[in-house]
C-alpha cells in the first residue's frame, strides 16, 4: 500500500451522542487528486479536522506516508507535511501577504527569539531566503506585486489564492482544499480549477479537495468519496458517481430543489 | 434653512452644555482656574469652559457644510450651538441663588468662587450672566465660522494656538528652565506664572507661520531626500539618530531636576509599555496583571540589595538587575502555565487575579519575614559604578534611558522576526496559527516570558530610584496605566507606547495640583480616543487600516458566498 499517502482506517468520530463519522475507512493515492463531496452535514470539513489534528478521532487509525497520525498536534501534523486552506476563509487579515506565506513557512524556519535579537547571520540568512521563497510562491499563485497589501484588503478571489499559497509554503506532500470555489463566479472557478490541476502537475503533491461545485469535482477528481451522515455511501471515478443512485438520493432527500441532476447542489 | 438637522443642533448644543455644568459642579473649573494660560487674558479654568462650545460650534458647522448646507445656514447653526450650551451653565448659576439655596450643601464645589467666575468678576449676577451668553454664543459662532478659513490655514493656526496654550500652561516650569540661563528673557517673556499676553501673541504669529511654513516644504524636502545618493541618505539617517541620541542625554542637564524625575517616571511606563506590547500589542493576550512583574523586580531588588535588617547578601544593583529580569521572566513563565488554554476576556481576568495576588502577597504577614509585610522594605541603596551614586532623578534618568534603548532595540529585532510574526498569527486566529504549524502552547509562553522581563527591570529601576518599597505601591492602577498607556498610543506601536506614556504619565506628573481629577481625566481620555481615533495617537500602520478600511473591508468580507 506504499502507492497511498494517506490511508483511513474506521475512523470514527463523535460529538456526544452524534456520530459526526462513522467507520470511515479512505486511501488517497500518491500524487492523485481526490474529492470528498456529500450533502450539508454530511461530516466532509469534519474529517479534515480529523485528519489535521483539529479533532481527535475516537476510533480507528489515520496513517499519513507511513506515520500514524493518531494523537499528534495540529502543528505536528503540519510539520509531517500536510497543508491545509480552510471553508471561510482564515488569514492573518492584518499581515502583509507575505507575512502570511511566511507564517506558512514555519514548518522549514529554525531561527529562535534569541538569534534575531542577537542578529546572528544565520537568522539573518533564513529571513532573506524565506521572504524571497514567499515572493516566489506569490508569483505563482499570480498575486505578483500585491505582496505588501494587508491579507485583508485583497480581493475574494485573491484570498483565496493567497490561501493556497501560504499552505504551499510548508512544502506538503498531501494538500487539503475545503470548498476552494466557495464564492466564486464561473470564469474565478474554471481558473482555479486550471490552478489546482497545475498545482499536482508541477509540484507533484496530492491533493483532498471538499467541493460542492459539480464541475469542479467531475473535471479535475481521479476519485470522487460521497459521504452522508458521516457515511461513506460511495465511491469511485467521477463517472460511475454521477449514475450512482444512492448518490442522487441523497441529494435529493436532502429537500433541497427538485433537480434530477446534482448540479445544484450546495 | 432646510440643511441645518435641527436635531443634531440641539443634541450638541446641551451636550456641550452639560460638559460645561458638570466640570464646573464637580469643581474642575475652579481649581484649574489657578493656572494662568496668559497673564490677565486666560487661565486653563477658562480654557476648559471656552473650549465646549467651541468644539461643538466646529462640529455642527461640519456637519451642516457636509450635508450641503451655506455658510450662512452653517454659521447659524453654530449660533444656535452656543444659546443651547449656555442653558445647563446659566442654570447653575441661576438655581442656588434663586430657588434651591441648599444646592450647595449637596454639590459643594458650586462655590460663590466658581459663579465668579463663570460670571467674570461682575458686580451684578444680571450683567455677568449676559456676558458669559454673549461669550459662549460668540464662541459657538466662533466655532462653526472655523470652516469660512481654508484648511491649509486653519491647521496652522489651531496648532499654534495649541503651542500657546502649552506653553502658557507650562510658564512655571520653563521659568525654573530659563531662569538659571537668563533672568531678564524670564522677566520679558512671563508675568506671575504665564505668558504675557503681547508675547502670547507674538508666539501664535511665530508657530503659526513655522508651521505653515514646515508643512508647505515638507514634500519637498521629501523629494529632494529621496533623490540624494542611498549612501548620502544612510548617512543622513545616522546623523539624525545621532543628534536625538545626543538631545536625549543632555536632556537632564537642561531640564532640571524636577523635569528628570517626570522623565524617570515615564521612561520606566515605556519600559513596562514595552514589555506588555509584546503581550497584547503583538500575541493579542490581554494581560491585565501586569504589576506582577514590576513587584518581582522591584521586591527582588529591594531584598537583595538592602542595607537593612531585611536585606540579604547587600549585592550591588548592577548584579541584581540580571537576577531581577531573570526572575520576572521566571514567574511570567509560570504564571503562564494556568492559562495556556484561556482566551480573551477568561484570560484578562485571570490575569487580572494574580495582579491582585501579587499585591496581597506583598502585605501578608506570612511573607513578612521575608519582605516586610505593610512596612515594606527600607534602605535600598541607589545604583553606583565605583564611587559615582547615581543619587538624583538627573543621574538614575540615564539608567532608565539605556534601559529604555536596550528593551527598545530588542523590541523592534523581535517585531521583525520569525518570533514576532508567530505572536502575530496567534493575535490574528489561533486556530490557523496552530495549522501553519506554530507550536501555539510555546508561543504564548514565550510571549509571556519575554513581555514580563521589562517590567521585572522596570521594577528593580524603581525599588533602588525610591529607596523603599510599600505593597501599595503595586496595584492594580500600575496595570491599567500601561495597558491604557498602550491603547492611548496606539496597540502594537513603538513610537505610540513613548508618546502615550508621556501623555498619561508625564502630563498628569506636570499637573500635580489636580491630582485629584487624574482619573476622571483618564476616563475621559479613553472614552474620547475610543470615539474618535480607536487605533491610537500614533497608530501601527496595521492598525491605522485596520479601522479605517471600512470601505475595502466591506467588500472583502461580503462576498456571494
Amino acid at each position: 500500500m506504499t502507492d497511498n499517502i494517506l490511508v483511513a482506517e474506521q475512523v470514527t468520530k463523535r460529538f456526544g451522542g452524534l456520530v459526526a463519522i462513522k467507520d470511515l475507512t479512505f486511501a488517497i493515492p500518491r500524487q492523485s487528486i481526490v474529492s470528498i463531496i456529500g450533502p450539508n452535514g454530511a461530516g466532509k470539513t469534519t474529517f479534515f479536522n480529523c485528519i489535521t489534528g483539529f479533532y481527535t478521532i475516537d476510533e480507528g487509525e489515520m496513517v499519513f506516508d507511513g506515520i500514524r497520525l493518531n494523537g499528534r498536534e495540529a502543528n505536528q501534523i503540519t510539520r509531517l507535511g500536510i497543508a491545509r486552506t480552510f471553508q471561510n476563509i482564515r488569514l492573518f487579515s492584518n499581515m502583509t501577504a507575505i507575512e502570511n506565506i511566511m507564517v506558512g513557512q514555519e514548518p522549514h524556519l529554525t531561527s529562535t527569539w534569541l538569534g534575531a535579537i542577537i542578529g546572528t547571520p544565520f537568522s539573518r540568512r533564513e529571513e532573506v531566503d524565506a521572504e524571497q521563497e514567499a515572493r516566489r510562491l506569490l508569483r505563482f499563485v499570480g498575486l505578483a506585486g500585491k505582496g505588501d497589501a494587508m491579507a485583508r484588503n485583497l480581493s475574494y478571489g485573491d484570498q483565496r489564492r493567497l490561501e493556497i499559497a501560504r499552505a504551499l509554503g510548508s512544502k506538503p506532500k498531501l494538500l487539503l482544499l475545503d470548498e476552494p470555489t466557495a464564492g466564486m463566479n464561473p470564469k474565478e472557478t474554471a481558473e482555479t480549477t486550471q490552478f489546482i490541476r497545475h498545482l499536482r502537475d508541477e509540484l507533484g503533491i496530492t491533493i483532498l479537495l471538499i467541493e460542492h461545485d459539480m464541475r469542479v469535482v467531475m473535471g479535475i477528481s481521479e476519485q470522487v468519496t460521497v459521504l452522508d451522515y458521516g457515511e461513506k455511501i460511495a465511491e469511485g471515478k467521477p463517472a460511475e458517481i454521477q449514475s450512482n443512485p444512492r448518490v442522487i438520493e441523497a441529494y435529493l432527500g436532502r429537500g433541497a430543489a427538485a433537480s434530477a441532476t446534482i448540479n445544484t447542489a450546495a | 434653512m432646510k440643511n441645518i438637522d435641527w436635531r443634531y443642533v440641539l443634541r450638541l448644543g446641551l451636550i456641550a452644555g452639560v460638559v460645561v455644568a458638570y466640570v464646573s459642579a464637580i469643581g474642575v473649573l475652579v481649581t484649574f482656574n489657578s493656572r494662568s494660560i496668559v497673564a490677565g487674558v486666560l487661565t486653563l479654568g477658562q480654557l476648559i469652559l471656552y473650549i465646549a462650545p467651541l468644539w461643538a460650534g466646529y462640529l455642527v458647522g461640519k456637519k451642516v457644510l457636509a450635508d450641503g448646507g451655506s455658510y450662512l445656514e452653517s454659521l447659524l447653526s453654530g449660533l444656535g450651538v452656543g444659546v443651547l450650551s449656555m442653558v445647563p451653565v446659566l442654570g447653575l448659576i441661576i438655581l442656588p441663588h434663586a430657588l434651591l439655596p441648599n444646592l450647595r450643601r449637596i454639590f459643594v464645589n458650586i462655590s460663590p468662587d466658581l459663579i465668579t467666575l463663570l460670571t467674570f468678576q461682575q458686580e451684578s449676577l444680571l450683567s455677568g450672566s449676559l456676558l458669559l451668553v454673549g461669550l459662549m454664543t460668540a464662541l459657538g459662532l466662533v466655532g462653526s465660522a472655523t470652516h469660512l478659513i481654508p484648511t491649509q490655514v486653519r491647521r496652522p493656526l489651531a496648532i499654534a494656538l495649541l503651542w500657546v496654550v502649552l506653553v502658557g500652561m507650562f510658564s512655571e516650569l520653563l521659568i525654573q528652565i530659563l531662569r538659571p540661563l537668563n533672568r531678564t528673557l524670564v522677566t520679558t517673556f512671563f508675568q506671575g506664572n504665564a505668558l504675557k499676553s503681547n508675547i502670547a501673541l507674538a508666539l501664535f504669529a511665530i508657530t503659526a507661520a513655522l508651521n505653515w511654513i514646515v508643512t508647505s516644504q515638507r514634500e519637498t524636502v521629501k523629494t529632494q531626500i529621496k533623490q540624494l545618493p542611498s549612501d548620502y541618505q544612510k548617512g543622513l539617517y545616522i546623523a539624525s539618530l545621532v543628534l536625538v541620541f545626543i538631545l536625549f542625554m543632555l536632556l537632564p542637564r537642561v531640564v532640571g531636576s524636577f523635569l528628570s524625575e517626570v522623565l524617570v517616571n515615564v521612561g520606566l511606563y515605556i519600559l513596562m509599555g514595552l514589555g506588555l506590547n509584546i503581550a497584547i500589542g503583538l500575541a493579542g493576550l490581554l494581560d491585565l496583571g501586569y504589576v506582577t512583574n514590576f513587584a518581582i523586580g522591584a521586591y527582588i531588588m529591594g531584598v537583595l540589595t538592602s542595607t537593612s535588617s531585611l536585606g540579604r547578601g547587600q549585592l550591588s544593583f548592577w548584579v541584581v538587575i540580571p537576577i531581577c529580569i531573570v526572575s520576572a521572566m521566571i514567574t511570567g513563565f509560570l504564571l503562564a502555565l494556568p492559562v495556556l488554554r484561556m482566551r480573551g476576556d477568561y484570560l484578562a481576568i485571570t490575569t487580572l487575579g494574580f495582579g491582585e495576588i501579587i499585591r496581597l502577597l506583598a502585605l501578608s504577614d506570612w511573607l513578612r519575614p521575608l519582605i516586610g509585610g505593610a512596612q515594606g522594605i527600607v534602605f535600598i541603596p541607589k545604583p553606583a559604578i565605583f564611587d559615582f551614586v547615581f543619587g538624583t532623578s538627573s543621574q538614575l534618568y540615564y539608567i532608565v534611558f539605556f534601559g529604555c534603548l536596550l528593551v527598545l532595540f530588542v523590541s523592534v529585532r523581535l517585531n521583525n522576526s520569525r518570533t514576532g510574526r508567530q505572536w502575530m498569527a496567534l493575535r490574528e486566529d489561533e486556530d490557523a496559527a496552530k495549522a501553519m504549524g506554530i507550536d501555539t502552547i510555546q508561543t504564548k509562553l514565550l510571549a509571556f516570558t519575554l513581555s514580563a522581563a521589562s517590567g521585572g527591570l522596570a521594577g528593580a529601576i524603581f525599588a533602588s530610584k525610591l529607596g523603599t518599597i510599600f505593597p501599595n505601591s503595586f496595584d492594580l492602577l500600575v496595570s491599567i496605566n500601561v495597558l491604557a498607556l498602550i491603547i492611548v498610543g496606539g496597540m502594537g506601536s513603538i513610537p505610540g507606547i513613548m508618546v502615550g506614556a508621556l501623555v498619561l504619565i508625564g502630563l498628569p506628573e506636570l499637573l500635580r495640583e489636580f491630582a485629584e481629577y487624574r482619573l476622571l481625566a483618564y476616563g475621559v481620555l479613553l472614552i474620547v480616543m475610543m470615539l474618535a481615533r480607536p487605533e491610537g495617537l500614533i497608530p501601527s500602520e496595521i492598525r491605522q487600516r485596520e479601522l479605517h478600511d471600512e470601505e475595502v473591508i466591506s467588500t472583502v468580507e461580503n462576498p456571494s458566498a
